[in-house]
């Protein structure tokens, strides 16, 4: 599975374990309007590390958060070159 | 004439079906009736009159014999439980002021302490005169902290028997903790002052062989942590014995594991007491729910004070240790008198439930949890056989829930379905407990670590 699939299917179904109505993803989706808390997103950095292996937000100090899913993302796959 | 609570633990060996009652270990027993009239100490009892004595013993039938001979007569008695790291013992030592040594090990084991007088343990009884009691004796025990050497908690005999009351028939008590440590010298004063017997543990005894043990001797009457009864309900031995008697103490009995005992031994009465090396024994409770009623809280009602501050449970009465020992020791006591256990309780409706300990709080996002509601509320699935849960970093809310889960059938790993179980655990707390105190991501593991006193080990590594 790509990251971007694994991403998103981690997020689908962390907003279906919280209850939370997801808006329709794109890569331009902001995230913090996709109906995701902070909870959430602590949920999907973790699971994310299990499943591949990396938590680029915990490993460099100089990462700002991502704004929107494709920015996301991109953090991700950039972490795992 | 002396109040009875006072008497010297070798007064209490007789009653009315003195003749069976027995200490028995994993290698020997001893009857109480000849160790009225004996020593196991070849003879030199009177050389520790009036001494500071540690009592080191490898064997935990040696430790209770010598207990029962010294009690009276020692001024004090320093209680080693067997997986004491050695270097902790000059501070021991010298905080206690120990003077004497009784051990079955070998004299240079204890040569750094400087102490000369070593008088040798066995599991041995010959027949000697009667000793004459010359002190009340200073018992202290080791806490088991996890940081730093133990502290030195002060009992006596009656702070120690206190909350027992007599029997008419005679109990035959086992425990799966060792009688150095509170949860077992409990059991040990039970068997001592409430006219019964006790069979003994045994440090490295594999549990289906102790289990065995236990059978074959008649127990009656058992005791262990939630952590101690989970290992044994795994043995497929745990079917040869039959208690009337099943008590959970030492960790938060949860209503799984009550329910688990309940089913399976049906004609059992199975109750969790709440009692701590500081605070004694406070409480029983019976009804087979989890927590405790809350009128149990109050002052001047019953035999032990309970009063909640901060979310804390503290405690007072006879049965209440008098202080930590040596210099520079932490007050154990406030100023009213209250032990401050530590362990943390919420009410729900009109019972109060333990939620965890003072120090144990994971903070997601500035939200608290206590690892163990929420193990709790894992335990609660059909599945679950046990489960830990502790702190993981996370970068967005400082910490998050992460739990380790024991399945009771462990192919469940292998076949796919592991997916569904942990989908069903996450949909459950759900329903139980505050979303930050779901947890984000769940392991199934093939076992938890539970440590020499038979508490689920909470801090190594995962």
């Amino acid at each position: 599975m790509s990251i971007k699939l694994t991403v998103l299917s981690e997020i689908e179904q962390i907003a279906e374990q919280q209850q939370k109505t997801l808006a329709p993803l794109t890569d331009d989706s902001i995230l913090m309007n996709t109906g995701l808390d902070s909870l959430c997103f602590a949920v999907l950095v973790a699971r994310l590390e299990d499943r591949l292996g990396v938590d680029p937000f915990s490993e460099s100090d100089d990462i700002s958060f991502p704004v929107t899913l494709g920015d996301f993302v991109r953090v991700y796959e950039n972490a795992a070159r | 004439m002396p109040h009875a609570e006072t008497l010297p633990l070798r007064h209490r060996l007789g009653g009315p079906q003195s003749e069976g009652r027995f200490f028995r270990g994993a290698s020997g027993s001893v009857a109480f009736a000849d160790l009225r009239g004996g020593t196991s100490l070849g003879g030199r009892l009177s050389e520790l009159a009036g001494r500071a004595v540690l009592l080191a013993t490898l064997d935990q039938l040696a430790a209770a014999l010598a207990l029962i001979e010294l009690d009276g007569i020692a001024r004090r008695i320093v209680l080693c439980p067997p997986d004491l790291a050695a270097g902790y013992l000059p501070e021991i030592a010298a905080n206690a002021e120990v003077d004497a040594i009784v051990s079955d090990r070998h004299p240079a084991d204890f040569a750094n302490l400087g102490i000369p007088l070593h008088i040798g343990a066995t599991c041995v009884v010959e027949s000697s005169a009667p000793p004459t009691d010359c002190c009340r004796t200073t018992w202290l025990l080791l806490t088991s902290g996890t940081t730093g050497a133990p502290k030195l908690v002060s009992h006596d005999v009656v702070s120690l028997s206190a909350p027992i009351k007599p029997t008419a028939q005679a109990p035959i008590w086992g425990t799966f903790y060792d009688i150095r440590r509170y949860g077992g010298l409990q059991i040990f004063f039970r068997a001592v002052v409430g006219g019964g017997s006790l069979i003994l543990s045994s440090v490295c005894e594999p549990v289906a062989d102790h289990l065995q043990r236990l059978a074959s001797h008649g127990v009656t009457h058992l005791s262990g942590t939630p952590s101690h009864w989970r290992r044994a309900l795994m043995s497929s031995a745990i079917r040869e014995i039959l208690p009337a008697y099943v008590r959970l103490s030492g960790e938060i009995a949860d209503q799984a594991i009550l329910d688990n005992l309940r089913s399976f031994f049906p004609r059992a009465r199975v109750g969790h007491a709440y009692a701590s090396t500081e605070a004694g024994v406070a409480f029983e409770v019976n009804d087979g729910r989890a927590g405790f009623p809350a009128s149990f809280v109050g002052i001047g009602q019953r035999d032990v004070d309970v009063k909640i501050e901060d979310g804390s449970l503290r405690l007072r009465s006879a049965r209440t240790a008098s202080c930590y020992a040596g210099r520079d020791t932490p007050a154990l006591l406030d100023a009213d008198g209250f032990v401050d256990t530590g362990d943390m309780v919420e009410l729900r409706g009109d019972r109060y439930h333990f939620v965890g300990r003072k120090g144990g709080i994971i903070n997601v996002g500035g939200q608290k949890v206590h690892p163990e509601e929420v193990e709790a509320a894992i335990n609660r699935h059909p599945a679950v056989w046990a489960s830990l849960v502790r702190a993981r970093r996370s970068p967005i809310t400082g910490a998050i829930v992460a739990a380790e889960v024991v399945l009771k059938d462990t192919s469940i790993q292998e076949d796919g379905m592991a997916a569904q179980t942990e989908r069903e655990i996450i949909e459950l707390c759900r329903q139980n407990i505050a979303p930050h105190k779901v947890p984000a991501v769940i392991r199934f593991v093939p076992s938890l670590n539970v440590s020499d006193t038979g508490k689920l080990l909470r801090h190594g590594r995962p």
